[in-house]
């Protein structure tokens, strides 16, 4: 059967048919849509863990209990969890676990632009790099066999290119009737790693590498595909495609298997051409290893380290570096002066009322002038985190002073205030990623005496990712109703005494909670609750100016909802795009009252 | 058949972008080639840029088209249009929705949102031809202004060498059963919309 899958479909497919009976994973573009795929299936055991340390810890259990287990997350997902991930390494595994982590070069989404591959000769794990969503469900079943042959945790690389491009999958496999069930087998030098364990596994880890060396001589990932010889390029992942399009006449050693290298395989392919070329994405890692073999090749000197390739790209390095005579088509520059579009909060955003408030309340900035410049007088120091809230660093909001990674919002702002800075500092933390991260932040708060201000934004789902359910929803990753983590509890319980929860589209009391707050020397707590515009299920009373009343002062304009828009100097609300009852903040700021529902002023 | 098609989506979020191109994938596997398709979203659920490469050939390798190489365009908003212009080849063809959303720097007055006359001449640089679609205003004269996605396959549909059939088949695959009449009603709106104009 011919099916059009994204990457992230074909893995989930994959695992499924390879008899995973586990699978977990924190969400995080591009390696989201793996776990909701997956727990589609009532065969499964999928769970959406509290972060990604957690999600591997899980895996580890049931990968030692016996059962097939799948872990997925983006790249800095892996920093989270690289503590278990190395433990793995060392213990081994009982049942197959593979952990499939996602890049994403050019950084449409991420903080950083990491190249995983590190981490497999860190962890001196096999890693795995499909090029395609075929690829992405056929090693799959290997990487399970490779698990459990070599009793490792295998890396399964992904990228966003290879995660979210749908090609076409021919399923030629069905799940196992029988998966293999659980069975843990109690041996503590495997399992306890005191130090003289870990001393008896270190060199099974070493014997390992070398096994898992020999495997990758022959392993058919690794394939040798002959064109003319003067051109050899090597070439993995999404490379590969664009490797393929821009050398139509090449001989190819596609790497199917990145870590560890066949060296045998890679002399031989060498061997047989004139010149080689690598073509990877972002860091020069075969490369490097291949120069380490005392082989001449091409590579990141003209291959940009930076950003994603794509075939022209790689068409331009191969002119520089004399393989070709000139590219063949023309550059073609992109038209300037365009108006940006760049991601905003949503139209009825339970942020942008605090976010707002904080960018007044703060004195943070003034209104930009019609030459588009704006003074700040920067009051209020905000520490800010990873969610669709770090949207509010832009204008018109502009109320972010940092982010950074998940959680880090709370322990920077203690730093800020025990370094001695002047301004109050307020930590602004999403409902999930306090879930994943910022709770341990909350407790050294608590415990070293932070006068700090923490606002969680509460929506109630993870948004920014596509609205994954978490700890605080009530609902697991397979739609069934579990426990609900209450925020105010769980804050109240850590010892801070000082907790408002604040309706997120109330202006006024959103105000007097922060002024509150700010007037408290001690530690003080604000949830904002609210739910995501984008998941509302029914909007009523959408919203509109009433020309005749408004004066076109802008102030509307200010809370940057892209549902209020000026064109031909007339302010106007885009009715597809409010979120009406649900919402009122722009009713609630209008000086002149000249916002309203539809009905009332037509 | 033809050799190969490079095909660019663009729009706002929320404009259906990614549910049509997910069906033109569709459409194209049907007809019997190789598909590769990727969208890239913006950040944020709603209103940023969106952007889906549909390639459709024998064997596709990339799946991404290169600059300079889009055979046909198809917005959903005219700015979104614009901004990807340089991707279209010479003679290429353009069909945009005849719809400005102003994004929020415009709004803020800081930027000015381009008028027609430089829209077309943008598009025109390199394209053959541009056809612009009344297509906002004849989806929400139709009932329901979310049928606008379907309303341009139908356009673009005029302009691709597969039978109008596969088109509906896979349009009332994917869709709801309740609202595959008034989508169908959109796509041969839009078909009529380009009636003359394109090759089938």
């Amino acid at each position: 059967m011919k099916k059009l899958l994204s990457g992230n479909e074909a893995f989930a497919l994959g695992a499924h048919h390879a008899g995973v009976m586990v699978a977990t994973a924190y969400p995080g573009t591009p390696s989201t849509e793996i776990l909701e795929a997956i727990a589609q299936f009532d065969d499964v055991y999928a769970e959406w863990s509290t972060n990604e340390k957690v999600a591997m810890e899980v895996g580890m259990g049931a990968a030692y209990a016996g059962v097939r287990t799948m872990v997925s997350m983006k790249q800095v997902g892996l920093n989270v969890a690289s503590d278990p991930f190395m433990a793995a390494s060392i213990t081994g595994i009982n049942g197959g676990l593979v952990v499939v982590v996602a890049d994403d070069p050019g950084v449409f989404s991420t903080q950083n632009e990491q190249d995983t591959r590190h981490y497999a000769r860190l962890a001196k794990v096999p890693m795995l790099e499909p090029s395609d969503s075929q690829e992405a469900y056929d090693l799959m079943e290997v990487a399970f066999e490779i698990s459990e042959k070599f009793d490792t945790p295998v890396l399964m690389r992904s990228s966003t290119r290879i995660s979210h491009s749908k090609s076409v999958v021919e399923l030629h496999r069905s799940r196992p009737k029988s998966a293999k069930q659980a069975a843990f087998r109690h041996d503590v030098e495997k399992h306890v790693m005191l130090p003289v364990h870990v001393r008896l596994r270190r060199p099974v880890v070493e014997e390992r590498l070398v096994k898992l060396s020999a495997f990758a001589e022959t392993f058919p990932g690794n394939q040798i595909i002959r064109g003319e010889r003067n051109l050899g390029v090597v070439s993995s992942g999404v490379a590969y495609q664009y490797a393929r399009e821009t050398f139509p006449r090449a001989s190819f050693l596609k790497l199917g298997m990145t870590y560890p290298l066949p060296q045998n395989l890679i002399r031989k392919f060498a061997e047989g051409v004139d010149r080689l070329i690598v073509v990877e994405e972002l860091d020069p890692f075969l490369e490097e290893n291949i120069l380490a073999m005392g082989i001449e090749v091409i590579g990141k000197e003209f291959i940009p380290r930076i950003g994603e390739l794509n075939s022209s790209i790689v068409e331009e390095a191969a002119y520089r570096a004399g393989l070709i005579a000139k590219p063949s088509h023309r550059k073609f520059s992109p038209p300037q002066g365009l108006p940006g579009r760049p991601p905003v909060l949503c139209a009825g955003c339970p942020h942008a009322g605090m976010f707002f408030v904080l960018s007044t309340v703060g004195q943070r900035s003034k209104l930009l002038d019609a030459r588009g410049k704006s003074e700040q007088v920067g009051k209020l120091i905000i520490t800010g985190d990873i969610g669709c809230y770090t949207l509010a660093t832009y204008p018109p909001l502009r109320a972010m002073d940092t982010t950074a990674c998940m959680g880090a919002s709370i322990g920077q702002a203690l730093g800020m205030e025990k370094a001695g800075v002047a301004s109050k500092v307020v930590a602004v933390i999403g409902d999930s990623t306090f879930l994943h991260s910022g709770i341990t932040g909350l407790v050294n708060a608590v415990y070293d005496g932070a006068g700090v201000t923490i606002i969680i934004l509460d929506n109630g789902t993870t948004a920014m990712t596509g609205h994954q359910d978490h700890p605080g929803t009530g609902v697991s990753a397979q739609g069934k109703e579990t426990v609900k983590v209450e925020l105010e509890q769980l804050v109240r319980g850590v010892g801070v005494e000082d907790v408002k929860v604040v309706n997120a589209f109330d202006l006024k009391a959103l105000r007097a909670a922060l002024r509150g707050s700010l007037d408290n020397p001690r530690l003080s707590v604000i949830i904002v609750r609210g739910t995501c515009s984008v998941q509302l299920r029914e909007r009523s009373g959408v919203r509109t100016v009433d020309v005749d009343k408004c004066d076109n002062c802008e102030v509307c304009l200010k809370i940057g909802c892209p549902a209020i828009q000026k064109l031909d100097k007339q302010i106007y609300i885009d009715a597809t795009l409010c979120a009406g009852d649900a919402c009122t903040i722009c009713e609630q700021l209008c000086p002149r009252k000249a916002i309203g529902p539809l009905s009332d002023v037509i | 058949m033809m050799k190969k098609l490079d095909i660019l989506m663009v729009g706002v979020g929320g404009q259906g972008n990614v549910l049509a191109s997910d069906i033109l994938s569709e459409v194209a596997i049907a007809a019997g080639y190789d598909v590769k398709k990727t969208d890239t979203l913006g950040m944020a659920q709603r209103g940023g840029s969106v952007v889906s490469q549909i390639r459709i050939a024998d064997k596709v390798w990339s799946p991404l088209i290169n600059e300079g190489e889009v055979d046909i365009l198809m917005a959903l908003e005219k700015l979104e249009a614009v901004r990807w212009s340089h991707y279209l080849r010479e003679g290429s063809i353009a069909i945009v929705n005849n719809q400005a959303t102003p994004p929020l720097s415009v709004s803020l007055g800081t930027h000015s949102y381009p008028g027609d006359k430089e829209i077309e001449a943008a598009l025109k640089r390199w394209a053959g031809s541009v056809h612009f679609v009344d297509g906002s205003s004849q989806a929400r004269d139709l009932g329901d202004i979310r049928t606008l996605n379907i309303l341009m396959l139908g356009c673009l549909s005029c302009f691709m060498p597969i039978d109008v059939n596969i088109w509906k088949d896979c349009i009332s695959q994917r869709l709801s059963p309740k609202i595959v009449k008034m989508n169908m009603v959109a796509f041969d709106k839009g078909r009529e919309d380009m009636s003359g104009a394109g090759i089938t």
